[in-house]
């Protein structure tokens, strides 16, 4: 496929790209891939956070997803959507729908170029709050409530894939159609705080099968390509199926940052900062760490496997956080060679870690309290 | 919107006629100039 | 006479193989993989007709029908408007 040969080497700039505004956040999702909580004191200022976009508006950058931590907590999120769509950088946000107040919907209705995506963890309250905290399932359908409402249009509902929560895709789905928005299903990694539940929380090999299955069978629902791991049972998911990390897709953190990717918030996939000279079209061009993703692909211990050619080794972050090498396979790997290779990973020694990155020490709030519109 | 990837179909030539050729050779020319994908369908982002 | 023009929704961005074009309605995202196929794209509306276009962006006669059938496929997909 061409289209993925051209895009595996990297193109002048981002098709799209995630934006991590803030490292604050009133959940405490179990699995939260960017160990957020309490803000960091070096966050861009909003003055730099408009020269980012004004980069990124230069650079022709099309779109940028915006997430966090929990985005919308940070006073000038208003002000640097609006910077953004005004400058035809069009802005898709994750939230927890804590601050999507009817007003808010009605603001959001009437902007060009922006879309929102709730995110949810359960179909139910009692399947979801147990990620996310108690009350945060009402407070996402309440968001939701507002956003149809409101006229939005077709938002996203975005559901991390859990052993928990895989048995209620035709629910997710209903969830989403009901409110007049799109599903979106995504990959749990051993991420941030991810790495803490992954053993518990990824889905089985049975699971991961009875997935796929449900994925073909429902090509409109989104997957951010996440599962392009899974394509190795059989016919290719819906996408481009590789690895977009410093090669399509990057990730800027809070304090101005770039990593490969959002999921790959360590040392050895930083790329450099936007604080550095020449900003971030410089990080994108010309970082050590980015012409090295951009070099082809070797299989490494995979290249005698026949399904190679569909999965692509699977995911990097995946590999790296449950301490296999990145020229092997996925842990998820579908023929299962990613479990023998974690039996030889645990013998051999830890799993790297991000730390505790911004997890709020001390009790957490038990429930989420409305605010007013 | 659906995340797919769609290229091009190139006609399959079954006939030796000069025409099937020729639109065959459009199709495979066409084919070269334009693919088409979704922005959600990328790995990588939120 | 086809006249073809960019569609108002569509953003045009130039890469090395040629460029890449988003609608930000339906979020498509096109690869336009030929130079001259992207000039003819950013000037079709100057021209009362597509064949006057082809010719300024110096496509050979012989080429015309293939890049008349990706400017269709641009169409179907939105990035061109026609009238």
């Amino acid at each position: 496929m061409r289209v993925t040969d051209r895009m595996a080497q990297g193109l002048d700039a981002p098709i799209c790209l995630t934006w991590e505004l803030t490292y604050g956040c009133n959940l405490s999702c179990v699995h939260c891939l960017s160990s957020s909580g309490r803000r960091d004191p070096r966050e861009l200022t909003t003055d730099e956070c408009a020269s980012v976009i004004d980069d990124l508006a230069a650079m022709k950058v099309f779109y940028v997803n915006i997430g966090g931590g929990e985005p919308t907590l940070r006073p000038d999120f208003w002000d640097l959507l609006d910077h953004a769509v005004d400058r035809k950088v069009g802005v898709k946000f994750s939230t927890n729908g804590s601050r999507i107040t009817t007003a808010a919907a009605a603001r959001l209705a009437a902007t060009d170029y922006v879309d929102v995506q709730i995110s949810v963890d359960g179909a139910d309250a009692a399947t979801n709050d147990a990620i996310r905290g108690a009350g945060s399932f009402d407070v996402a359908t309440t968001a939701m409530r507002n956003l149809a409402d409101a006229g939005f249009g077709e938002f996203k509902v975005s559901v991390v894939v859990t052993r928990d929560n895989v048995g209620q895709l035709d629910d997710f789905l209903a969830l989403a159609t009901g409110f007049g928005a799109q599903l979106r299903l995504t990959r749990l990694r051993p991420s941030g705080r991810g790495a803490d539940v992954w053993d518990d929380l990824h889905v089985t090999a049975e699971q991961q099968r009875e997935l796929y299955q449900w994925l073909l069978a429902h090509p409109g629902v989104l997957t951010g390509d996440s599962f392009f791991h899974l394509s190795a049972l059989g016919e290719p998911l819906p996408g481009l199926n590789l690895c977009g990390a410093g090669r399509v897709v990057c990730l800027i953190d809070p304090v101005g940052d770039v990593y490969a990717c959002p999921f790959v918030l360590h040392e050895q996939f930083k790329a450099g900062s936007v604080r550095g000279n020449g900003g971030f079209p410089s990080v994108w061009r010309t970082s050590a760490l980015f012409q090295e993703l951009r070099e082809p692909d070797s299989a490494g211990a995979c290249a005698s496997c026949g399904s190679y050619d569909a999965c692509r080794g699977g995911c990097m972050a995946a590999k790296f956080f449950t301490g296999l090498p990145l020229d092997g396979p996925d842990p998820e790997c579908v023929h299962g060679h990613g479990e023998v290779a974690l039996l030889a990973a645990s013998s051999a020694g830890s799993r790297p870690s991000s730390g505790p990155g911004h997890t709020r020490r001390g009790p957490v709030p038990v429930s989420i309290g409305r605010r007013p519109a | 919107m659906t995340s797919t990837v769609t290229e091009s179909v190139v006609s399959p030539t079954t006939s030796e006629t000069d025409t099937d050729t020729a639109v065959a050779a459009d199709e495979v020319l066409a084919e070269l100039l334009i693919e088409e994908i979704s922005i959600d369908g990328m790995c990588g982002v939120y | 006479m086809t006249r073809y023009a960019l569609h108002p929704q569509v953003g045009l961005r130039d890469e090395q193989f040629g460029a890449l074009a988003y609608h930000y309605g339906n979020r498509r995202l096109t690869f336009l993989n030929d130079a001259r196929l992207v000039t003819v794209v950013r000037t079709a509306a100057e021209h009362q007709d597509i064949d006057d276009a082809l010719a300024a962006a110096g496509v050979p006669d012989g080429q015309r029908p293939a890049y008349l059938t990706a400017l269709q496929r641009l169409h179907d997909a939105e990035i061109l408007t026609c009238e």
